[in-house]
């Protein structure tokens, strides 16, 4: 996943709608645990689309 | 690693969690509380609308260094704008509404928790749980950047939204998309609008939630919206909403952001268990957030209180067993489990009801004799005026 530092307001909106938990917010810097299974959900809960989804591999 | 000792460590520093530290300090315990960011109350993640009536049941001294405005009453506007309910000052008689500076209130909380004896450390944040033979044992965190582990007799999850303290701990606090509504706010200056009144608007202009304006001062209000993830379609899509709200709204033709708010609240039915062994969650950590309103400041502070005193026994007893954190379970839910479930239930029929049929709704209750401005009023007059619309909860309402 790619965080926009430009737009993230590090809210935590994904953080807590993220359903594996995998996402962790360090006052201002957003990290994806390995849990990540891609699902998107934190792409569209973040209410100024400061998430997207990188190609897979 | 830096090992630091305690009774209770309560991991954030909102509402929820200075209200628990303090009445667990109060009772004897030793409290540290933690909290991420470098300024408690910033940045703020609310409408700050809250409600006269509950701060004297907390403990909480009305303080004005926190009041941004003391407002008449609230106006519930339907989706055309043709309708609107106003519950004023004289109709509610104590119900009167407050909009809060966050910044100021969530410090004056701590504050008196500090009073009580809490200690606090700021840029902490949990990372996770200590295990001793199975059992919590306390959190390690991040302080300043150096690893801390920190030994607590009980965790307190005061980590709100995000909710991960009580994940850890297998308490599953999980939402689903039709449970999670995302917000989007400015404080807008230079506007022209009424700022007596805590506004309130149905509708599509923010699918599954509302829009609000809560004023600040004469020319400055907080203008918000939330839409429930489920109704969603692209990335981005709630400042969208909220830009072209306001580009549409006369009222806010000059208007100008002062400040940017995003954040998302919970709007699900209560969880059925809040606790575990040496582990409790209190507040939006623990979706206590009413799902109609998305408020969450009243039930934080309450929750908070019934927790902070039942720690403060089971620290004595040196018991914090699921089994002493049950009087903490019984607490919140004889005050908050019923209205909680009703207005779950009430959501779930609202985000179903067109623009049309709210803007009839709304006209029908506006004519019905409102005495207080409460979900639970609102209701009521729903069931006498489109009693089908709430045939499935009636007796919780």
């Amino acid at each position: 996943m790619i965080v926009s530092i430009e737009k993230c307001h590090h809210c935590g909106a994904c953080v807590g709608s993220c359903p594996k938990n995998a996402i962790f917010l360090n006052d201002l810097v957003l990290v994806f645990s390995e849990e990540c299974n891609r699902c998107g959900r934190c792409v569209k809960v973040c209410p100024v689309g400061a998430i997207t989804m990188e190609a897979k591999k | 690693m830096k090992k630091i000792e305690t009774d209770v460590v309560v991991v954030g520093a909102g509402p929820a969690g200075s209200m628990t530290a303090k009445w667990a300090a109060k009772g004897g315990a030793d409290v540290l509380m933690i909290e991420k960011r470098q300024e408690i109350g910033s940045p703020v993640r609310c409408g700050e609308g809250i409600a006269r009536s509950w701060l004297d049941r907390v403990g909480i001294t009305v303080d004005p260094k926190w009041v941004a405005r003391k407002v008449k009453g609230a106006k519930i506007v339907s989706p055309s704008g043709k309708h609107s309910l106003m519950i004023d000052e004289t109709k509610a008689g104590n119900e009167v509404g407050y909009v809060v500076d966050r910044v100021f209130f969530d410090k004056a909380l701590a504050a008196d928790a500090a009073r009580a004896g809490t200690k606090i450390m700021l840029k902490t944040s949990a990372t996770s749980l200590v295990k001793e033979d199975g059992k919590i044992a306390g959190v390690r965190a991040n302080s300043y950047g150096e690893p801390v582990e920190i030994r607590a007799k009980c965790v307190v999850g005061a980590d709100g939204f995000e909710s991960q303290v009580g994940r850890w701990a297998g308490i599953d606090t999980t939402l689903k998309p039709s449970d999670i509504t995302t917000c989007y706010q400015y404080r807008l200056t230079n506007i022209d609008y009424d700022p007596d009144y805590n506004e309130f608007i149905l509708g599509s202009v923010a699918p599954g939630g509302y829009a609000w304006v809560f004023p600040k001062d004469e020319n400055t209000a907080n203008v918000g919206l939330g839409v429930l993830l489920s109704k969603l379609k692209h990335p981005g899509e709630v400042k969208e909403y909220l830009d072209r709200w306001i580009a549409r709204d006369p009222r806010f033709k000059n208007g100008q952001p002062l400040e940017a708010v995003s954040g998302a609240v919970s709007v699900c039915a209560p969880l059925d268990s809040v606790t575990t062994d040496n582990l409790l969650l209190v507040g939006d950590s623990a979706r206590m957030i009413d799902p109609i309103t998305g408020g969450g400041i009243s039930h934080s502070c309450l929750a908070g209180m019934f927790a902070g005193k039942v720690l403060a026994k089971g620290v004595q007893a040196n018991d914090l067993s699921m089994n002493t954190l049950q009087e903490y379970e019984n607490a919140w839910r004889e005050k908050m489990e019923n209205s909680l479930w009703r207005d779950w239930m009430a959501k779930e029929k609202l985000i179903t009801i067109p623009d049309e049929t709210l803007d009839k709704l709304v006209e029908a209750v506006s004519k019905v004799d409102l005495q207080k401005i409460t979900v639970h009023s609102l209701l009521a007059a729903v069931k006498q005026t489109y009693p089908d619309l709430v045939k499935e909860f009636e007796d919780l309402i």
